[in-house]
C-alpha cells in the first residue's frame, strides 16, 4: 500500500498535523511525503525525520506562494505517475482547497476532516464528524486514489528520529497560477487552534472591568477596547505559562476585541484540546459546538447560571480580573516557571 | 456586474439531529438558510451595490429549499433558482460542484460567491471544486471583496494572517464571518420574496446526467454521551481559589 502525505506548511512553518497524517501512512504501508513551495528542503529534511520512506519536492519559483490552482495541478500531476492507493492531508485552509481541486482532476473525491482510518482489503473506511458533531458518519470513497484530509489531533503523532534521512526526488511544477499574491498584512500574528493542546479563550466579559481607567482621550468604543485589550493581556498570560493558543468567543471578535482568526465555535474554528479554559464566556450553544469535545473544559465567570457552566468539568463564579491573574501566578509557582 | 450566489437548506443549528434507523432525523426543527451562505448572500449584495449588479441565488435541494432561496430574495437578491431532481438525492460535494458547474456556466457570471463550508456536511470542498470545473479563479475565506473593473482583490483570512489575493474575472470566492452581518431581510423584501415564483431546474434542464457518487455512507453514529458534571471550586481569595484550581488541572494530567 502507498500513501502520498501532503505536508502543509506556510513559508516553511509546518502544520504539525502534517506529521500524524504521516503516521498514520506509515500504518498502511510506504509513506511518501510531498513538499511545494519555499524552504522545501528543510521541510523535507524533516519529513524523514517524522517517517517519510520517499520525499519528492517541487521548489520552482511559480511556487513560491501557495495558490490553489498550481499546486492542484503539481500534486495532480505527481498522483498519475505514483499511482498511490491513498492521497493524505492534514485538514487546514490550504488543503480544503487543494484536495478539493485534486479530487476534480484524478475523477475521485476527498474525505474531509477524519477523526479516524482504517483500511479495508484495498480500500478504506473513515469516521468524520457531520452536523456539528451532533453525528459521526462512516464512509468510503469509491474513486481511485483514495483522498482524505485528517482532522488535527484526532490521530498519534509519531516519534521523530532525529538524522535520519533519505533521497529527495525534485518534480517540476505544473499547471498556471489564476490568481496573483498581493501581499500578506503583518498585523496579526499566526494562530494555530487546530494543532493546540491548550486553549484560553476570552469572551466578552474581557471588558468588563469597570475599575480600569482607560487613557484620556478615548471615546466610549476605544475605551472599551482598551480594557478588552488588559482583559486578553491577561488571557494571554495564562495562556503562556500553560504554553497554550489564545481563543475568543464570537462577541469579542465581533467588538473588535480581537481579530477573527482566534474565533472558537460554528463560524469560527472547531477545535478539541485537552484543556479549554473559557473566561468570561457566556457558553451559546454556537460556542459550545466549537470546543464541546475538550477533555477538560475550566470556565470563569461572574454569572452562576452562566450556560458554559453545564459543559465545564471545573468551574469558578468570579471576577476573572481577579481570578485569571491569580491562576497564572499559581501555575508559575506549580510548574516552576 | 453579475453575481450569483451559491446557497443550501439546513437543519436550523439547534436541532437536535439524530440517527435514527440510519437516516438523519431533526425532528420538528426548522429548515434555514446555511448559516455560513447568510455571509455569502450578504457579500454577493455587497458587490451587487458596489457595481451596480444583480445576484442570483442558486440552490441544489428539494421543493422545500425554495424557503431558503426566499430568504436570500428577502435579504435583496433578485432573482433566484431551484435546482432539483429525484437523481440527486445520493450527491457528494464534487457531485454539488459538477452540477452548480454546469448551472454557472448556463447563468453566466463574472462572481460566484460560497459560504465557508455548510453545516450539515461540514466538508468546505465545493467552492474550489466547482472553481476547478469552471477554471475560473478560487479566492478563498475571503474577508473583504474589491472589484476594480475586470479584476478582484480579496483579503483572504488564513491561520497566519491576512493574505491579498487578485484575479481577473469570473472568479469563484468563498467568503467567511469578517465579510459582514448578514443584512435582516426588509419588509418589502418579505413581501417580494413570498410572492416570488421561483423557477425549477432538472438535470436534463441542465444538460447533464446525475454525477456518480464517489463517497458512500456506510453507517451513522451517535457520539457518546459526556456526563460532564461540574466542580465547582470557591475559597476566600483568589489565590485561594487559583491554588485549588491550578492543582485540580494539574490533576487532570492535561499539561
Ligand atoms: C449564525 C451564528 C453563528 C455564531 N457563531 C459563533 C461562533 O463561532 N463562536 C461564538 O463564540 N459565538 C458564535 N455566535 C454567537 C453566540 O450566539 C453568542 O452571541 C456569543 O458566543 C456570545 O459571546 P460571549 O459569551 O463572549 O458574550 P456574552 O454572551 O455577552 O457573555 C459574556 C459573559 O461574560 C461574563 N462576564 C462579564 N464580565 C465578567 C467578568 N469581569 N468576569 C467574568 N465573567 C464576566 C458574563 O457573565 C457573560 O456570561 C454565533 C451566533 C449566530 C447567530
Amino acid at each position: 500500500m502507498k500513501t502520498l502525505v501532503y505536508i502543509d506548511h506556510f513559508k516553511g512553518a509546518v502544520q504539525p498535523s502534517s506529521w500524524e497524517a504521516l503516521g498514520v501512512a506509515k500504518k498502511f504501508g510506504s509513506a511518501v511525503a510531498v513538499v511545494f513551495g519555499e524552504n522545501a528542503n528543510d521541510v523535507a529534511k524533516s519529513a524523514f525525520e517524522h517517517g517519510a520512506d520517499e520525499v519528492f519536492v517541487a521548489d520552482d519559483s511559480s511556487l513560491k506562494d501557495y495558490l490553489p490552482e498550481t499546486y492542484a495541478s503539481t500534486l495532480s500531476a505527481l498522483a498519475s505517475t505514483l499511482n498511490p492507493n491513498l492521497i493524505l492531508f492534514p485538514t487546514t485552509a490550504r488543503t480544503r482547497e487543494l484536495a478539493a481541486m485534486c479530487a476534480v482532476d484524478l475523477n475521485t473525491n476527498v474525505m474531509t476532516d477524519l477523526t479516524g482510518l482504517e483500511a479495508n482489503g484495498d480500500s478504506f473506511v473513515a469516521t468524520r464528524p457531520i452536523y456539528e458533531a451532533k453525528l459521526f458518519e462512516k464512509v468510503n470513497c469509491v474513486g481511485k486514489p483514495v483522498m482524505a484530509t485528517l482532522r488535527g489531533r484526532a490521530f498519534p503523532k509519531p516519534n521523530q528520529e532525529t538524522g535520519k534521512s533519505g533521497t529527495i526526488t525534485k518534480v517540476d511544477a505544473k499547471g498556471e497560477a489564476k490568481s496573483t499574491v498581493e501581499g500578506y498584512s503583518a498585523s496579526e500574528s499566526a494562530v494555530n487552534l487546530g494543532d493546540a493542546s491548550i486553549i484560553v479563550s476570552g469572551g466578552r466579559g474581557v471588558s468588563n472591568n469597570p475599575s480600569l481607567t482607560p487613557p484620556a482621550g478615548l471615546d466610549e468604543k476605544q475605551a472599551e477596547i482598551w480594557r478588552a485589550q488588559q482583559g486578553f493581556a491577561l488571557v494571554t498570560d495564562l495562556a503562556k505559562v500553560l504554553g497554550g493558543a489564545v481563543g475568543a468567543s464570537r462577541a469579542a471578535v465581533d467588538a473588535g476585541y480581537i481579530p477573527y482568526s482566534h474565533q472558537v465555535g460554528q463560524t469560527g474554528k472547531v477545535v478539541a484540546p485537552d484543556l479549554y479554559i473559557a473566561n468570561g464566556i457566556s457558553g451559546a450553544i454556537q460556542h459550545l459546538v466549537g470546543m464541546r469535545n475538550a477533555k477538560v473544559i475550566v470556565a470563569i465567570n461572574k454569572d452562576a447560571d452562566a450556560p458554559i457552566f453545564k459543559a465545564a468539568r471545573y468551574g469558578v463564579v468570579g471576577d476573572l480580573f481577579e481570578i485569571v491573574p491569580a491562576l497564572t501566578e499559581a501555575f508559575k509557582k506549580k510548574l516552576g516557571k | 456586474m453579475k453575481i450569483i450566489a451559491c446557497i443550501k437548506q439546513v437543519p436550523d443549528s439547534e436541532a437536535k439531529v439524530k440517527a435514527d434507523g440510519g437516516q438523519i432525523s431533526w425532528g420538528d426543527a426548522p429548515l434555514v438558510i446555511n448559516p455560513f451562505d447568510e455571509y455569502a448572500v450578504e457579500g454577493a449584495l455587497q458587490q451587487k451595490e458596489a457595481t451596480n449588479g444583480t445576484v442570483t441565488a442558486i440552490c441544489i435541494g428539494p421543493e422545500t429549499a425554495k424557503e431558503a432561496l426566499k430568504h436570500a430574495l428577502a435579504m435583496g437578491a433578485d432573482e433566484a433558482i431551484l435546482i432539483s431532481d429525484p437523481a440527486l438525492n445520493n450527491m457528494d460535494t464534487l457531485g454539488a460542484a459538477k452540477v452548480l458547474a454546469s448551472a454557472i456556466q448556463k447563468i453566466g457570471a463574472d462572481m460566484i460567491i460560497f459560504g465557508r463550508q455548510t453545516l450539515d456536511n461540514g466538508a468546505g470542498v465545493t467552492p474550489a471544486q466547482t472553481a476547478r470545473l469552471t477554471g475560473y479563479p478560487m479566492l478563498g475565506l475571503a474577508g473583504n471583496i474589491k472589484v476594480n473593473e475586470r479584476s478582484v482583490i480579496v483579503e483572504r483570512v488564513l491561520e497566519e494572517g491576512k493574505q491579498i489575493l487578485k484575479a481577473n474575472l469570473p472568479a469563484v470566492i468563498s467568503v467567511v464571518q469578517s465579510i459582514g452581518e448578514p443584512r435582516y431581510p426588509s419588509f418589502m423584501g418579505i413581501r417580494k420574496a413570498s410572492k416570488a415564483e421561483i423557477p425549477v431546474w432538472s438535470l436534463s434542464d441542465l444538460g447533464i446526467s446525475a454525477p456518480s457518487e464517489m463517497i458512500k455512507r456506510d453507517e451513522l453514529m451517535t457520539p457518546p454521551a459526556r456526563e460532564t458534571v461540574v466542580e465547582m471550586i470557591t475559597g476566600e481569595s483568589p489565590a485561594e481559589i487559583a491554588e485549588k484550581l491550578a492543582d485540580k488541572i494539574i490533576a487532570e494530567k492535561v499539561l
